[in-house]
């Protein structure tokens, strides 16, 4: 445990803190978890025997290479895919399908096109069986939250996309859920507005009981956001490591700078280096194609 | 405003506003200018003569139409036989065109008349009334066929096992030509309205389950996720994701089926009690009074494009959120 190269940056309030949530109860308990699709009739393994616990109000980030997995592994918790073998357990009780106790924020957008911002936010409110009253000043109450308050009545095509998925958050977070599942949510925004959204989220975070399970290939990101990373392993996708941020909170623009944030993303890159994979792919692909011969008039092209 | 040619090249471009209204005239004024061009300029096709003089001829009757070489055949054999013969007392004709193809004065001129001239048989509909027959006729089999066939097909593409079992009939019983259901529909329903209507429905029904099913598989699966970890499903997620988010194109697609069922009555209305507007164009090709063929089709296809374009704005309005899509 001493040789962890992580070590010397874990200051006694943040092993403390570490200390702290790992008593709080467990919320979301993933426990043997296996899943395999069907590709071209041979079952393809993408998750094998994934084991890990997150703790109320824990931030969780999951990072791994390209397929590993991390896409299924949130729809499996969030009960979209049926699980092969395992099991998800939520406040001890084991997930059989989707429900309001584990909001999800997609990568696409996906807000109802035919809702107004103050609809989509009310949608969940109102199928819990809140009154429509209720639902909206409860909604209203939201999008102010998130500064949307001009746009309560704008149709989702007209709005940006950083708005789009702050309405997206409010939605799932609007139902108050246990989990935030969130999956690459801000993958398809420019740097800057990505950093906004990203301390927004951290904003709400702090002032609501929520757990969130955050995935990202964005290790930077990971690293900002997360209490722990989740690492996963491609094919299949198991855990490498769990990783401790050490890194205290509240987390400013200036952590990205600091040295414990950078030997934090040595550390990470060293453990996921899916740079390389794709480099050793991208050489197999050019020896394939350099076996084809280009033009017999021209046989070299020095 | 001025017109951009070169939007009009760039694929998936919209087009400035004269643009468009220049097309769109355009889109009607081709057609007319050259059915006006074939109608009025004598050296263009005119296959026929119109005889305006007998020359002596007995069966040349004035207003009768005979094609160029026999009217030139016996000009030349009526020379032949007397060589000194006066041109005047030869057979005379003007240029024209054969009867099914009259110009478009006359058409407008049918286009009247067909609504004023009262029925020939006093037991027979005026035209207006058998345009109003047919658009009932339309408009119950359509009703039909989408009571049944729009929740069929919402089903069928929200659930792999309702697909299943709704599907592969369906499939089948699209490619069975409606027609052939005419005799069986009158010996079911009867003469009058019931199997015309049948027939509308046979023919629109089927496709509708399929062009339903597919157009619900199309909607964005996210939208169904997001509401389920919202907490919807079942009937209430059809009501409250599903519907609401097919809806404009399900609008479309009935407007598309719309314009088939048009198709359709033309067998519905020979079949039982002949009736309707298809039935009057029949009759009227019968009696070769082309011109109010001419008139009556052009009504059908001014409905047709009338109820398009209502469709059209209603749907802008009724859809707001769907325009940037
Ligand atoms: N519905 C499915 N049917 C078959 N195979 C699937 C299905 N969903 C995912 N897979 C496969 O499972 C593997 C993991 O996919 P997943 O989307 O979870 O990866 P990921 O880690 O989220 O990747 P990325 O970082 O690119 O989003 C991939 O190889 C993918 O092809
Ligand atoms: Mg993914």
């Amino acid at each position: 445990m001493n040789s962890h190269p992580l070590n010397e940056w874990i200051t006694p309030e943040i092993q403390d803190r570490n200390e702290r949530i790992l008593k709080r109860p467990p919320v979301l308990d993933i426990q043997k978890l296996h899943k395999s699709f069907e590709h071209k009739g041979k079952p393809v393994e993408v998750l094998r025997e994934i084991d890990f616990t997150a703790y109320k109000r824990e931030f969780i980030c999951v990072v791994g290479p390209s397929g590993c997995g991390k896409s299924t592994l949130a729809r499996l918790v969030a009960g979209l895919e049926t699980i092969d073998d395992g099991q998800i357990l939520m406040d001890g009780e084991a997930v059989k399908a989707p429900g309001p106790d584990r909001g999800m924020v997609f990568q696409s957008y996906s807000l109802f096109p035919w809702m107004t911002v103050k609809d989509n936010v009310m949608f969940g409110l109102v199928e819990s069986g809140m009154s429509k009253l209720t639902a909206e000043s409860e909604a209203l109450q939201w999008i102010d939250l998130v500064g949307l308050e001009k746009f309560a009545d704008s149709y989702p095509h007209q709005l940006s996309g950083g708005m789009k998925q702050r309405v997206a958050i409010i939605r799932a977070l609007a139902n108050q859920p246990k989990v935030l599942l969130m999956d690459e949510p801000f993958a398809a925004l420019d740097p800057k507005n990505r950093l906004k959204m990203q301390q927004y989220l951290l904003e709400i975070w702090q002032n609501i009981d929520i757990t969130i399970f955050f995935i990202t290939h964005d290790l930077d990101e990971a690293i900002y956001l997360a209490d722990r990373i989740l690492v996963l392993d491609a094919h299949p996708g198991r855990v490498k490591e769990v990783v401790n941020v050490p890194l205290p909170r509240p987390r400013e623009e200036e952590t990205f700078l600091s040295p414990a944030f950078m030997a934090t993303k040595v550390y990470l890159e060293s453990l996921v280096h899916h740079e390389d994979e794709e480099v050793e792919d991208m050489e197999d692909k050019l020896k394939m194609v350099r076996m084809v011969s280009v033009n017999s008039d021209v046989p070299d092209i020095f | 405003m001025s017109i951009n040619f070169s939007t009009w090249f760039t694929p998936r471009t919209p087009l400035d506003k004269p643009s468009k209204r220049l097309l769109t005239f355009g889109s009607f004024a081709i057609p007319l200018l050259l059915w006006c061009l074939f109608s009025y300029a004598p050296f263009l096709w005119h296959p026929q003569v119109e005889i305006t003089q007998s020359g002596g001829v007995s069966y040349f009757r004035e207003g009768t139409l005979v094609d160029k070489e026999v009217f030139q055949k016996v000009v030349d054999k009526k020379v032949a036989e007397n060589p000194g013969i006066d041109v005047s007392e030869l057979p005379q004709g003007i240029p024209s065109n054969p009867v099914y193809l009259p110009a478009p004065h006359e058409v407008a001129t049918a286009f009247y008349t067909a609504f004023t001239t009262p029925p020939k048989r006093s037991n027979e509909p005026w035209l207006h009334e058998s345009l109003w027959h047919s658009i009932q006729v339309i408009a119950w089999g359509f009703f039909w066929a989408m009571l049944f066939g729009v929740p069929l097909g919402v089903l069928a593409g929200t659930y792999a096992s309702a697909s299943h079992i709704i599907e592969p009939f369906t499939e089948f019983f699209r490619y069975l030509p409606a027609p052939a259901f005419g005799a069986l529909a009158v010996a079911i329903l009867g003469i009058y309205d019931a199997p015309k209507i049948a027939i509308i429905f046979i023919g629109t029904f089927f496709q509708m389950v399929l062009i339903v099913a597919a157009t619900t598989r199309k909607l964005n699966i996210a939208l169904v996720e997001a509401s389920l970890t919202l907490g919807c499903k079942g009937l209430r997620m059809i009501r409250r994701v599903i519907l609401p988010g097919i809806l404009p194109d399900l609008y479309r697609d009935m407007r598309i089926l719309l314009g088939w069922a048009w198709t359709y009555l033309i067998v519905a209305e020979l079949i039982g009690t002949s009736s309707g507007i298809t039935w009057f164009i029949t009759q009227q090709a019968r009696y070769k009074n082309f011109d109010n063929v001419f008139a009556a089709i052009l009504i059908i296809g001014i409905i047709g494009l009338v109820t398009d374009i209502i469709l059209a704005r209603l749907g802008k309005r009724l859809f707001p959120w769907h325009n940037s899509k």
